[in-house]
């Protein structure tokens, strides 16, 4: 599932990088970072393409967005970020799954509901950039599925978020 | 589907014995009552071979984690009577024992095994209760429990509630999950299902013969119920959005719930028998988490309609809705007592998740725990004590406490993240 995404986003970072000429500036936020144990090293290719004679590499598209504690409101991160896979939706149309997750604090199911709320903010987000809405599916997992295991604010931050697959 | 779960059944079985050869776990009693009454429970008179359980020491356990009793220690008994004629009141007295039970066990011509059992009031020095009890050839465990149900009622004038049940999730990671039946002591584990898909919001129709929950196999959550005896399942939603939190109306006619299919969650209650929907609430914020009301006609549920996750209640009949709850800024998944004086729910204090009780009628509200991250609350059938899931050591595990919070126990930790138990009805 994981690596699908990734795939998914590596594919949507070239065609970004295709249409825009790529500037690397927008992958220099603290989340990247923080979820790089989730979506691998894919962000510290620099060096090691330095012998080809290709364009710089292109910046990967973040298919996680994360959010503060009981809120669904999409970050400014997030909202680039969206910003961008809601191009490449709409030159390429494609079905996307978002599936909204909350941390372990609260009850079960009413995570379960914030984690949809969530993924519908960031449905409504992608469908207000003219992305087909009929191609979104929303799915919640509540904390059933945390990316992080231990009760640290850390974690919990890690683990309020959606995921684009 | 019928065959996946027969396969279930057959695994279920084999936890059962595995369950069984494991050694007993001892059940932490973290606080009880200041003044237990003292009881001398001995051994049970038994002339046939050793047996697999020891009845004596069920039953004192069933009694000390109630919090209302102090088992004397075997050891210091001066005689162990099989009758009544081989009582010495003197001989309890001088222990300071208030109660003494005995029991003859013996076998039956089906091959299984029946017990008598007395008991009597050491300083009146009366007879208070004799009884027997019958099971088939594993049945020393439910036996035990029958004796401290009718110890536990003739004492405190309240229904035992040891021989009932419980179900909860367990979860090992993100990898499996488990939908487990066990005894209230924990003990007798049975696999109803496993997932490599999350399981969640377990609940127990009201005649105890079938449970219903949220599963994630199809790759969204749906509700599902599961008849216990046969293992049948049925797969009762299907909407896309929330399919979540089934509760049974007490007449076990109808399934209340939450689902998101008209936009954002809201409450429904499903007819059973005829697959019909009812739409309960409509409004833009979330609506969760229903329970009925005592006499069917109302439910309680959360919402954040006031910007916080509240308590509400709805009458189904007018669809009039109330606000239960008003103090503290996140009050979520309620339940009502047997009695239908207390609400039982989660309660956040200080930034930490908490068990808390709230008088219907007054309004007062008291937090019955202090560990962390505690959630779920299920109320015993007799509305003495609650089981809720908690963290301890970094692993998910059940605890209880009773409802006027003066008994804490905490259940041995299992192999995986234990969470959601969900306590039997009487049945």
């Amino acid at each position: 599932m994981l690596s699908t995404g990734l795939k998914q986003s590596l594919t949507l970072a070239l065609v970004m990088a295709a249409l825009a000429g790529c500037s690397s500036t927008s992958t220099t936020d603290q989340d990247a970072a923080a979820d790089s144990t989730m979506t691998g090293t894919a962000d510290t290719t620099d060096t090691s393409s330095m012998d080809t004679m290709e364009q710089e590499p292109a910046p990967v598209l973040d298919t996680v967005f994360y959010f503060e504690f009981d809120q669904s409101t999409l970050n400014a991160d997030a909202r680039a970020a969206l910003t961008a896979h809601a191009a490449n939706l709409k030159a390429a149309p494609q079905g996307v799954r978002l599936e909204g997750h909350a941390d372990e604090r609260g009850t079960r199911e009413y995570n379960m509901a914030l984690g949809e709320r969530r993924a519908k903010s960031v449905r409504d987000f992608l469908v207000l950039q003219g992305v087909d809405g009929s191609l979104i599916e929303t799915v919640s997992y509540g904390e059933e599925y945390p990316a992080v295991l231990g009760s640290s604010e850390s974690s919990y931050s890690q683990n309020r978020r959606v995921e684009l697959k | 589907m019928i065959r996946a779960t027969r396969f279930t059944i057959v695994l279920a079985w084999f936890m059962g014995m595995a369950s069984l050869a494991k050694a007993e776990l001892t059940i932490e009693i973290t606080q009880g009552m200041d003044n237990p009454t003292p009881i001398a429970v001995v051994p049970v008179a038994w002339s046939g071979p050793s047996l697999n359980e020891n009845i004596s020491d069920i039953v004192e356990a069933d009694l000390r984690r109630s919090g209302q009793f102090r088992p004397v220690p075997k050891s210091d008994m001066l005689s162990f009577p099989r009758t009544e004629a081989d009582v010495f009141f003197r001989d309890w007295s001088v222990l300071g024992s208030e109660y003494l039970v005995i029991s003859r066990l013996s076998s039956t011509p089906e091959g299984g095994y029946s017990l008598d059992f007395e008991l009597f009031d050491v300083l009146s020095q009366k007879k208070v209760l004799q009884r027997n009890v019958k099971g088939g050839s594993r049945s020393l465990r439910d036996l035990a429990h029958a004796t401290s149900d009718a110890v536990y009622e003739a004492v405190t004038g309240i229904r035992g509630a040891f021989s009932t049940k419980m179900i909860y999730v367990e979860g090992f990671g993100n990898e499996k999950f488990r939908l487990m039946l066990s005894d209230a002591d924990g003990m007798r584990e049975r696999l109803l299902l496993e997932s490599k898909q999350p399981i969640m919001s377990p609940v127990w129709s009201p005649d105890g013969k079938q449970v219903a929950y949220v599963s994630f196999e199809t790759g969204r959550p749906a509700i599902f119920r599961q008849v216990l005896a046969t293992g049948e399942r049925q797969q009762l939603t299907n909407f896309r959005g929330l399919n979540g939190a089934p509760a049974w109306s007490p007449d076990g006619k109808q399934l209340a719930m939450v689902l998101s299919k008209d936009g954002n969650p809201e409450i429904y209650t499903l007819d059973v028998a005829s697959g019909r929907f009812t739409r309960i609430t409509r409004h833009f914020a979330i609506d969760t988490e229903p329970s009925w009301t005592k006499d069917g006609k109302g439910l309680i549920f959360t919402s954040d309609r006031g910007g916080k996750p509240q308590i509400y209640q709805v009458t189904l009949a007018s669809h009039r809705i109330e606000r239960l709850t008003f103090e503290g800024d996140y009050n979520a998944r309620a339940r009502i007592s047997p009695d239908g004086k207390t609400l039982v729910m989660v309660h956040r204090y200080n930034g930490v998740f908490h068990i808390a009780t709230q008088d219907l009628a007054s309004g007062d509200l008291r937090i019955l725990t202090e560990t962390q991250l505690d959630e779920s609350p299920s109320i015993a059938p007799n509305g003495a004590m609650l089981m809720y899931a908690t963290k301890y050591q970094g692993k998910g595990i059940l605890a209880a406490v009773s409802l006027d919070a003066g008994v804490k126990f905490r259940l041995p930790s299992k192999q995986g993240d234990v969470r959601e138990p969900s306590w039997s009805p009487y049945y």
